[in-house]
């Protein structure tokens, strides 16, 4: 297991977002977690990431505990996040985003390869590298926000809600490159809205309510669950 | 440009335009300079640090003490003591400053934006009332006769040779900050922490150190502009924080606030318009002038001349 998260509660003040998450992640794999709205998906990803503090329970990556690390610690054990809404550095450029995902990269010619990569996997961000990342359309913002995310060579990579606000024709495109990235050998973990793809791009999937996990399985099985289509992909069957 | 050591006499307009707006360049330097350490804090605490005035006020008092005490002018000739005597304020205000972040505002973090501002008020008091205790509440007088006196001709018009110390000065650290800030990975760091402190973290930036070289190069930068002003005036007082740091102020909202480069043309302009000021309409109005130039600023362009350059996509 690359990621195993045990028995984990978070409190916001004295208001309980999550009642004793589990889940765990192979190497490879990717993984989705489904969920509605205020489900707690985006806090197990923040609390997996050292933004937010549990109250209890443990995180563990390749064996080692990490729910007690600061996040800055976090992105040096390559742990990195592409955030809910992007959180671009937008009066910065797109370069100086990019750099700053390799904030922690001491080795320069790795930063360059990785930087080049990026550029491969979305040409619009080397078309656009000294604009200021404010300006871009919002496709091109979440290209960014994940490149940016890529830049420190993450062994997992955790990204939230990445179709958000984007055109269909858009979000295929986003999902096709998560494919391609984790058919580099980086594990992934995907909180997504969109159900339907989610779960055609994952290996298995994990659904959250109430801050709680309801149910697991891969995701060929869930997607014909009932209750799952009944609940997140509108009813109607695939 | 020539070397010419008689003393100086306004003669001419021209000479008096010349002088007045060397002046205010220099004055500006310094506004400018005390300015940078409210606008890097308000980046990236988004707190005005009213304490910073005080900090300012250290600096003129520090570099009194330290002039005086290592007879640093007999040892090291004046340009190296100066020089040294610099280094060493911007040193000793920097770490105060770092422990008025621990002491006054790191606890209060997470707390309501007020909470912090009272902190800081209360720091400001405690700061110049200790000020008061340690030096007395009469007015301190910098040694005379050290610091070259002689006027420089640019182009036949006059200006004193500390005053153009000072602004080089001014103009130099100015932009030594500004290609940190712009061109190093750390100054990237601190301009992604002022933007999203969450997603600066996310990248890997210890936010907390950032804080901290904030609330070191501000009032290291504070700290200075109060050494040239004991040295460019000669004299210093323990309340001199607060009319300067409210100048200061009112130069960072003009620039606005949290804006780097902002600060620097806010602090200049302001200066040189504060001067002009005091020269063509009265100089009992300066201060009034000045403070003029705020409201207008927040009237017409809240955001200050260069603030929020960018407006940011959603």
């Amino acid at each position: 297991m690359i990621l195993e998260v045990q028995n984990l509660h978070v409190k916001y003040g004295s208001v309980r977002v999550l009642h004793g998450i589990d889940l765990s992640v192979k190497a490879g794999e990717i993984v989705t977690i489904l969920g509605a709205n205020g489900a707690g998906k985006s806090t197990t990803l923040n609390a997996i990431c050292g933004l937010i503090r549990p109250s209890s329970g443990e995180i563990f990556f390749n064996g080692e505990s990490i729910h007690r690390l600061p996040a800055f610690k976090i992105v040096e054990k390559k742990i990195t996040q592409a955030p809910e809404g992007r959180r671009i550095f937008g009066t910065l450029t797109v370069e100086e985003n990019l750099d700053l995902g390799a904030f922690t990269s001491k080795k320069q010619d790795r930063v360059k390869k990785s930087l080049e990569w990026i550029f491969e996997l979305f040409p619009r961000l080397e078309e656009r590298r000294k604009q200021l990342a404010g300006t871009l359309s919002g496709g091109e913002q979440q290209m960014l926000a994940i490149g940016r995310a890529l830049m420190a060579n993450p062994k997992l990579l955790l990204l939230d809600e990445p179709s958000l606000g984007l055109a269909p024709v858009l979000a295929r495109q986003i999902f096709k490159t998560i494919r391609e990235i984790n058919e580099t050998g980086v594990t992934v973990v995907l909180v997504e809205q969109n159900a339907r793809i989610a779960l055609k791009l994952a290996h298995r999937g994990y659904v959250m309510e109430l801050g709680k996990i309801v149910m697991e399985d891969t995701a060929t099985s869930l997607i014909k669950n009932p209750e799952v289509v009944q609940a997140y992909l509108g009813g109607a069957g695939v | 440009m020539s070397l010419n050591l008689e003393p100086y006499t306004s003669k001419s307009l021209m000479e008096q335009f010349f002088t007045q707006l060397t002046n205010g360049l220099a004055v500006g330097g310094i506004y400018a300079l005390i300015a940078l350490g409210y606008t890097m804090v308000y980046g990236v605490l988004k707190l005005i640090n009213f304490a910073h005035g005080d900090l300012f006020t250290i600096g003129a008092y520090l570099g009194l003490t330290l002039l005086a005490s290592f007879h640093l002018a007999d040892h090291l000739g004046v340009a190296t003591a100066l020089f040294v005597l610099a280094l060493m304020v911007m040193g000793l205000v920097g770490i105060i400053g770092i422990l008025l972040d621990r002491v006054a505002y790191k606890p209060l973090r997470t707390s309501p934006r007020l909470s912090a501002v009272v902190s800081a008020l209360g720091a400001s008091i405690i700061f110049s009332n200790t000020i008061m205790l340690v030096f007395g509440p009469s007015p301190k007088v910098y040694p005379q006769g050290l610091l070259p006196t002689q006027v420089l001709y640019i182009f036949g018009l006059p200006i004193p040779i500390m005053r153009l110390l000072i602004l080089l000065a001014s103009i130099v650290m100015m932009i030594g900050l500004y290609v940190f800030i712009q061109k190093t990975k750390t100054g990237t760091a601190i301009r992604a922490a002022a933007i999203d402190q969450d997603a600066a973290r996310l990248m890997g930036i210890n936010v907390d150190r950032v804080i901290m070289l904030v609330f070191f190069i501000g009032p290291a930068l504070g700290g200075v502009a109060g050494l040239m002003v004991g040295l460019h005036y000669g004299q210093i007082n323990f309340t001199m924080g607060w009319i300067y740091g409210l100048k200061a102020f009112t130069a960072a909202i003009l620039g606005g606030i949290g804006n780097i480069p902002g600060a620097m043309v806010g602090g200049l302009l302001l200066g040189v318009i504060e001067s002009m000021g005091a020269a063509y309409i009265s100089n009992a109005w300066k201060d009034a002038i000045a403070f003029f130039v705020l409201i207008v600023i927040l009237i017409v362009r809240p955001t200050g001349l260069l603030g929020e350059r960018v407006a940011e996509k959603i």
